[in-house]
């Protein structure tokens, strides 16, 4: 289980002052849940997640991971309790082949079969990408895909995807969808974690939690939450406009 | 075997050649400065030069499939060691060449080896060389390699050079020298990593001479601590040609790395480009092999294992 209590996250603003990125979230996350997380760009959902896995530090309030007080533990031992986290975007390796970062992932060396197995999980369905270096002679998609395998294969008690359908294609978001419902029904104590603005992937979810500007505006199931989200109505396609326009031209710098 | 090769010699021709015990087929071990053992085979003749210290191994025309070695240690302090080594292969092969040299200084004088090897590439032959420097001892003397390497290939031929210097080599100085004929393609690969106040310098000088030549040139290295490396690479393309260069440094703590590109197109169709980055390690890259459980050391280390691999 996990618990996120009054956490506040500030960077510096700039003019001295500071800007709030997560203000005062409390969340519980349980064991076996499947929850995702969604809400407009900017919302602080990634540095959330980068909170819980120790990447960034926060500027006041606490992280529980089972009871245990985990907020000044390093990325390393928070990995070590069983976090995992799969970035938004990716890191590419010069010289580095799927192989090893599988194999550093699971913290062993995997069998080829294992291997391949977490690929065509992600839709990768090659075992040339085996002896591929992850650099950025993968493309996008691939990364991101390869990037997924790495939280599959190290099977962390507590899995955190962000945005895992960034870039994928239909196809491979189809097994995509089928891996994560899959991890989700074996209910082996495990719990997922989504960052997701996909209606597909938001409908799986045992718990939604909507984040607005640091703060957790509103969760519930799926049925509670969908139609407020706006996947009721087929999308009006782009955003009105208020007019006249807030924007002061003046602001806007022409230097660059 | 009649030849007297102590543990210190053992383990340095394994880690420069990855020999255990002698060789097959034809090889050329030299320690400080003298010849250890020689062997010939049916299609390669190792000679020892008469004017220069050193060795002409002759590769007859169509040899395929066969390796030679040559390393050389030097194990005896104080010691300056020139070596000549020229190979002239014939046309149609396809062979492997192992070079390499460790230098174990147990005290306080230099040891320093200087290998001049030069390969003439007959027509359509293809050679595979890898050489790797080393340098280990618990001295303070100084282990200097100053190596050049001239290839001088003729009409569709092919080489593939790997030149690695990982570790214990106090000052180096690299000239590499090429000329390419028409449909020759060189491919050159040099990896490099110098720490504490070591000094590495390397300069390449490529003349591409005929249509339809390729050179790609790969240097990945890793300076550490105080060291220093320069990277001169030139090449020149005076026909219808290609030409890469890459190079990719990662520095770390006070370590300084100049990378002056060179290229100088003589005709308008050569195609000639130069890639250079120098950085750090990219902090997204420890910081994802943390969420996987590797502390920042063992972290550290895996990106620089592979990026050197
Ligand atoms: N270290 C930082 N310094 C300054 N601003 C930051 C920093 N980290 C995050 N931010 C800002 O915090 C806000 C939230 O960023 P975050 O990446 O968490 O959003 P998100 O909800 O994941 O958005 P998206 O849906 O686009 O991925 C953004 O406005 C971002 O610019
Ligand atoms: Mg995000």
């Amino acid at each position: 289980m996990l618990e996120l209590k009054n956490l506040v996250f500030e960077v510096p603003n700039g003019e001295g002052g500071t800007k709030r990125i997560i203000d005062d979230l409390s969340l519980t996350i349980g064991d076996d849940r499947f929850t995702v997380i969604t809400g407009p760009n900017g919302g602080g959902k990634s540095t959330l997640a980068k909170l819980i896995m120790g990447i960034e530090q926060p500027t006041s309030g606490q992280i529980l991971f089972d009871g245990q007080d985990v907020t000044n533990l390093s990325i390393t031992a928070r990995a070590k309790l069983g976090i995992g986290y799969g970035f938004q975007q990716p890191a590419r390796f010069k010289g580095m082949k799927v192989k090893k970062l599988l194999d550093i992932a699971a913290g062993r060396k995997l069998p080829m079969l294992a291997c391949n197995e977490y690929l065509s999980k992600v839709g990768l369905c090659s075992a040339s990408y085996l002896t591929r270096e992850v650099d950025k002679s993968l493309s996008g998609g691939e990364v991101k895909r390869i990037e997924i395998a790495t939280i599959l294969a190290r099977d962390p008690k507590l899995a955190i995807y962000d945005e895992p359908e960034a870039g994928i294609d239909l196809w491979s978001f189809d097994r995509l969808t089928e891996t994560f419902r899959d991890i989700h029904a074996a209910r082996d104590g495990r719990s997922i974690v989504i960052i997701s603005h996909q209606e597909r992937i938001i409908q799986l979810a045992d718990e939604i939690v909507l984040l607005r500007d640091g703060k957790v505006v509103d969760t519930g199931t799926p049925e509670q939450l969908m139609p407020q989200l706006g996947f009721r109505l087929t999308s009006p396609g782009g955003c009105p406009l208020s007019s006249p326009t807030e924007l002061h031209l003046t602001e806007i710098p022409t230097t660059c | 075997m009649t030849v007297d090769l102590s543990p210190i010699d053992e383990s340095l021709l394994a880690e420069i050649a990855g020999l255990h015990g002698m060789p097959k087929g034809a090889f050329n071990i030299r320690r400080d400065g003298q010849l250890v053992e020689r062997h010939n085979s049916a299609f390669i003749e190792i000679s020892t030069k008469t004017d220069v210290p050193g060795i002409d191994i002759h590769i007859a025309p169509g040899t395929k499939g066969e390796t030679v070695y040559i390393p050389v240690i030097v194990t005896q302090s104080g010691l300056k060691d020139v070596v000549y080594n020229t190979f002239y292969i014939g046309e149609d092969c396809d062979v492997k060449i192992v070079a390499g040299c460790g230098i174990h200084n147990s005290s306080h004088e230099a040891s320093e080896h200087d290998g001049i090897h030069s390969f003439y590439l007959g027509k359509n032959s293809r050679v595979s060389y890898v050489e790797k420097h080393y340098g280990e001892g618990e001295g303070t003397g100084e282990r200097i390699l100053n190596p050049t390497t001239n290839v001088y290939m003729e009409e569709g031929s092919y080489c593939e050079m790997e030149m690695v210097q990982l570790r214990g080599v106090t000052s180096t100085v690299r000239d590499t020298n090429a000329e390419l004929a028409a449909g020759s393609k060189l491919v050159l690969v040099e990896k490099l990593l110098t720490h504490d106040k070591q000094t590495a310098v390397s300069n390449m000088k490529i003349e591409l001479k005929g249509d339809d030549s390729s050179v790609q040139v790969i240097s990945r290295s890793v300076a550490q601590d105080d060291s220093v490396q320069v990277f001169n690479p030139l090449v020149i393309g005076e026909a219808a040609c290609r030409g890469h260069v890459q190079c990719d440094a990662i520095i770390m703590g006070n370590a300084k790395v100049k990378a002056i590109p060179g290229i100088e197109a003589a005709s308008e169709d050569a195609l000639l480009v130069h890639e250079a980055a120098i950085g750090k390690i990219a902090g997204d890259q420890i910081v994802k092999l943390m969420t996987l459980g590797l502390t920042e050391e063992e972290a550290e280390k895996e990106i620089l294992d592979d990026f050197l691999s």
